[in-house]
């Protein structure tokens, strides 16, 4: 097979997959399962199989169908492309792991139509990674909005249908209103809507108005989350933890800076931004994000609402990056959506795992709990230094580029916000590891009774029972570790072990990156 | 040589077939004719089709006798495209209403149904195939008469007051309509299109013109149901059976707008009709404030075929604003959306018709638990929904494209912003219904409920996987559009 075929299979497989899903059904729920993982493989490995050519400076295109005379569907895989489809295929192989023992785990209903649903919000995200042109991209960004909008309205109640009318209101209202407005305006001025090295609109679109369209694209783009459109993220919390996990840490969030980032070095061009400074605003809209968000994550006592903020603040990141427009910056910023994707995703996964084992969401319910998932709280500990930023840990490299192509660009208003937002990422994403490992557990810490047993079956089958009323000495003493199951278990391991491994083995990536810059993409 | 014959068989065939009806009422027989009657017209109109584009503009003179004399059949670009646009949807829904009808009407006055459906037929394909202005008239009541018997057979009461309204405005839009071709008459003594575009060009801005063309657009206006002259249609749509909303949206309403934009380019011509007496301007208001009102008017409906009957008023804004920008891309982009249109509302009111047969309603309710009990039904729905969303890969998409494209290149951006913001009304009324048929649990009284039979859901998904054709392969709507911009334009705007 050549790349080209191996691009379709690699965005067809899901889809595929999610059919596939849905013919087996409940009854076939081991089948099921399978079958989704077979199909996570088969995304993966094409997508791996096309990494030599484009780490060689290949650009692998296949045009499938031309709508509009100039505006076809197509493909082509170049390096930021690349980088996010291994990621997201890649990530998704654990996450269907971690996706079975969480469902069947918590007891979760429609599981054919959220596996599928699922599938399909891959397909989307690779579709998103390997689009040609911003057309594609645009067809596969709403359809990564709407596939995912049944798994965060997933359990049916209020709650989640008040949530998901919020996620698709703002996602759809600003993909529409704004971001289809600004590739109608780009496609009118610039005559294609290609993503050409050095950008379509030198010359076509200038003055205030080269302003107002960066405004419409990145207002537009609802899922890299700038405040004040930030609000569907946290929102979409109310899904399962495996979508928060993969979708609302990985593939959306990253489809959304992703294309930021393809916007800023394919259709403006770095050269151009840099030149006329429209993206200077853009630089004080994100790094208030990334405070902002910091600040808020600060307040939140739901765990998974503080790693929700968190992903707000450090979506940011990317934003600021691509708007300072340096190479460093960029490259950085494209690091940071490997480097966080690892981190984030192994943080929900903990979250997810530990809701699964005790049922408990809040963080001051936590204490003590490393005793019991020490393997959990563990891993967790991992991520959330990787996303603080330090070495040995992946998160580091792009905050050093970020901070390096800030001070290239003379921002030190940047290099500010980076080192106030890693302290404040050290004050929320370190306290609950503190409090689980060094303090004991509330004293009406009742989660290990026995009529807790009764109510959440194998969920929680390692527990060893214990009487009623026992005060924390007791439960120390019956200790013992009693994690999530297996399923979610390992996979949150290799994730939180993949966040020490991009430290040390980073330079294939920075083999893959260093091609947009030496191929001029990004000048210097 | 039949070939010559075509355009004649196309209007005589299903008229020929109305009576035949009637005298063969066994079971069955009368839907059967209509059926065959209504293939036969598909397939002359793809002919027509074939046939202009390779030998350019046919013409037919009925009984030998020479325009300006006779009457004469006149077929170019625009009217062969919409002739196949109206009796393809129509050869869907027809397969569609057997089984439907059966639901809905019952077996007792089956024929005299079908003979009204194939008047209306009949006098739709003559409006629009038609070189005769007065004989345009004659068509146009033909095709009235029998859609008053269409709506009136809804098994609601309320469908008969739907129809005699209907028949009130439609009657007064005839009456313009006729007043406006009698002004005409009397300046130029002569109902040949060609012949008065000629004479009627001539004249100027003199007022007894000014006073026909006042009469002819609003009459139209009418018939296609434009804003704020659309108030027939909500009603008719609802209270009508499924068959004939899904007929009527996809076919009346466009023939009507065939009838404006002929009388406009072709018989006043766009050089008087936009810039002497610049009929684009109250043409593009209407259309847009249609758009606005009659989209949120949609979005509080608790019944799912009023909520579609609203959104066609405001899709026909979407038409009516493409033909006031009187450029070549702007009424290209008109005529794709009548087409595009067409299949859309066709698959959407097949799909309700669906749940009608199934459920026993149209109301809302009617469709929680939809999503998974009748799963075909409601992904057929969800196609053409994104289609009037106007997604990418969608045929939807393509109109809505072409015609903020045209708004562009007018150097109307506002009106571009504004088309493509009315899209996000469509957008919350759409999923009104998406998110009842799958997130909400059936009501305990519906009952057991499985999915439609093949007879429906065939018709309803060869429109919805239409809405996906023509959004991928799209010479069909966007070449046809084009040429017909072209043959009625001229050279004007360009």
């Amino acid at each position: 097979m050549n790349a080209a075929d191996l691009i379709l299979v690699a965005v067809f497989a899901p889809l595929v997959g999610a059919f596939l899903i849905l013919v087996a059904g409940d009854q076939r729920a081991n089948l099921r399962d399978t079958l989704m993982v077979l199909a996570s493989v088969a995304t993966f490995v094409p997508v791996a199989t096309i990494l030599p050519e484009v780490s060689a400076g290949g650009l692998p295109r296949v045009d499938v169908v031309e709508v509009v005379p100039g505006l076809p569907i197509a493909f082509e895989v170049e390096p930021l492309g690349m980088l996010f489809a291994l990621i997201a295929s890649f990530l998704w192989i654990i996450t269907s792991f971690y996706a079975i023992g969480y469902m069947r785990g918590h007891h979760e209903g429609n599981q054919t139509r959220f596996f599928a649903c699922f599938a399909i919000a891959i397909s989307a995200a690779i579709g998103v990674a390997f689009a040609a042109n911003m057309f594609t991209l645009f067809f596969a960004y709403e359809v990564l909005t709407i596939s995912t909008y049944p798994l965060v309205a997933h359990h049916q109640d209020s709650e989640a249908q008040r949530a998901g009318r919020t996620y698709l209101g703002i996602l759809l209202t600003t993909s529409i209103c704004l971001q289809l407005v600004a590739i109608i305006w780009t496609w009118f001025a610039a005559g294609t809507l290609d993503f050409t090295p050095g950008g379509i609109l030198a010359g076509k679109v200038t003055g205030p108005e080269l302003g107002v369209l960066l405004f419409l694209y990145m207002y537009g783009i609802g899922k890299a989350a700038l405040m004040p459109i930030h609000s569907w993220l946290p929102a979409a919390m109310v899904a399962p933890t495996p979508v928060s996990a993969l979708l609302h840490a990985v593939a959306v969030v990253k489809a959304g800076v992703f294309t930021v980032l393809k916007v800023i070095i394919y259709i403006f061009g770095t050269e151009t931004l840099r030149t006329t400074g429209v993206s200077e605003w853009l630089i004080y809209v994100a790094g208030f994000t990334i405070v902002a968000a910091s600040c808020i994550a600060l307040t939140k006592d739901n765990l998974k609402a503080r790693l929700a903020y968190s992903t707000v603040s450090q979506l940011s990141y990317i934003v600021i990056g691509a708007a300072l427009a340096t190479p460093w910056a960029i490259m950085g910023a494209a690091m940071h959506i490997a480097m966080h994707a690892f981190g984030k995703i192994t943080l929900f996964f903990c979250a997810g795992a530990i809701m699964v084992a005790t049922h408990k969401t809040e963080i001051s319910q936590m204490h003590g709990l490393g005793r019991r998932m020490p393997f959990t709280m563990g891993a967790f500990l991992l991520g959330a230094l990787c996303v603080i930023g330090i070495p040995p840990f992946g998160g580091f490299w792009s905050k050093w580029h970020l901070v390096g192509g800030a001070l290239d660009a003379g921002e030190m208003l940047v290099v500010a916000v980076l080192l106030i937002s890693t302290l404040l990422n050290v004050a929320y994403l370190l306290p609950p590891v503190l409090y689980a490992f060094l303090l004991p557990p509330k004293p009406d810490d009742h989660d290990l009774e026995v009529g807790h047993h009764q109510h959440h079956g194998e969920a929680v089958a390692l527990h060893s029972y214990g009487g009623e009323g026992h005060g924390h000495r007791d439960l120390e003493k019956r200790g013992g570790i009693r994690e999530a199951p297996l399923f979610c278990v390992v996979p949150l391991c290799l994730t939180a072990l993949g966040t020490i491994a991009l430290f040390f083995y980073v330079e294939p990536l920075f083999g893959l990156l260093y091609g947009i810059i030496e191929a001029g993409t990004v000048t210097k | 040589m039949i070939a010559v014959h075509l355009p004649i068989l196309q209007v005589v065939l299903p008229l020929i077939a109305a009576p035949l009806c009637v005298l063969f009422r066994a079971r069955d027989l009368p839907w059967a004719i209509a059926a065959v009657a209504t293939w036969t017209a598909f397939a002359i109109s793809g002919l027509l089709l074939a046939q202009v584009y390779s030998v350019g503009v046919i013409s037919y003179e009925i009984g030998d006798w020479a325009p300006p004399w006779g009457i004469e059949y006149r077929i170019d670009a625009l009217n062969a495209f919409v002739l196949l646009v109206v009796s393809g949807v129509s050869a869907a829904v027809i397969l569609f209403g057997r089984d439907s009808m059966l639901a809905e009407f019952g077996r007792s006055r089956e024929y005299l149904f079908y003979t009204a459906y194939l008047l209306t037929f009949c006098g739709l394909l003559g409006v629009t195939i038609t070189g005769d202005a007065f004989n345009l008239f004659v068509f146009l009541e033909i095709s009235s008469l029998g859609t008053y018997v269409l709506i009136a057979s809804g098994n609601n009461r309320r469908a008969l007051l739907a129809s005699y309204q209907y028949l009130i405005l439609g009657t007064i839009g005839a009456t313009f309509i006729v007043i406006g071709v009698g002004f005409l008459y009397a300046m130029t003594g002569t109902l040949n299109m060609i012949d008065l575009a000629g004479r009627v060009q001539a004249y100027g801005a003199n007022t007894t013109i000014v006073v026909a063309f006042t009469f002819l657009v609003v009459g139209a206006s009418l018939k296609l149901a434009l804003f704020p002259l659309h108030l027939w249609l909500p009603a008719a749509y609802t209270y009508a059976p499924s068959m004939v909303s899904a007929f009527l949206a996809a076919t009346a309403t466009k023939v009507g707008l065939y009838v404006l934009v002929r009388f406009v380019f072709t018989i006043f011509g766009p050089e008087f009709s936009f810039v002497t007496l610049s009929l684009g301007l109250p043409l593009a208001i209407l259309a847009l404030v249609g758009m606005f009102v009659t989209s949120t008017v949609a979005i509080f409906q608790n019944d799912v075929k009023r909520m579609l009957a609203f959104s066609s008023v405001a899709q026909i804004g979407y038409m009516v604003l493409g033909i006031s920008i009187h450029t070549m891309l702007g009424v290209a982009a008109g005529l794709m959306h009548l087409f595009n249109h067409a299949l859309m509302k066709g698959a959407l009111f097949c799909a309700v018709g669906c749940i009608v047969y199934r459920v026993g309603s149209s109301r809302l309710d009617a469709f929680a638990g939809a999503g998974r009990r009748m799963p075909w039904t409601m992904a057929a729905f969800c196609t053409g929904g994104i289609s009037l969303i106007g997604l990418p890969l969608t045929a939807g998409f393509v109109g809505k494209w072409y015609l903020v494209l045209a708004l562009i290149d007018r150097g109307w951006w506002p009106l571009a912003v504004l088309v493509v913001l009315s899209s996000m009304l469509a957008v919350i009324y759409i999923w009104r219904v998406v998110e009842v048929a799958y997130f909400r649990d059936p009501l305990p009284e519906a009952g057991p409920v499985e999915e439609a039979p093949l007879s429906l859901l065939l018709p309803t998904w060869a429109l919805a996987f239409a809405n996906i054709w023509f959004g991928i392969e799209t010479s069909l709507n966007v070449s046809g559009a084009f040429a017909a911009a072209e043959s009625i334009l001229g050279g004007f705007g360009s």
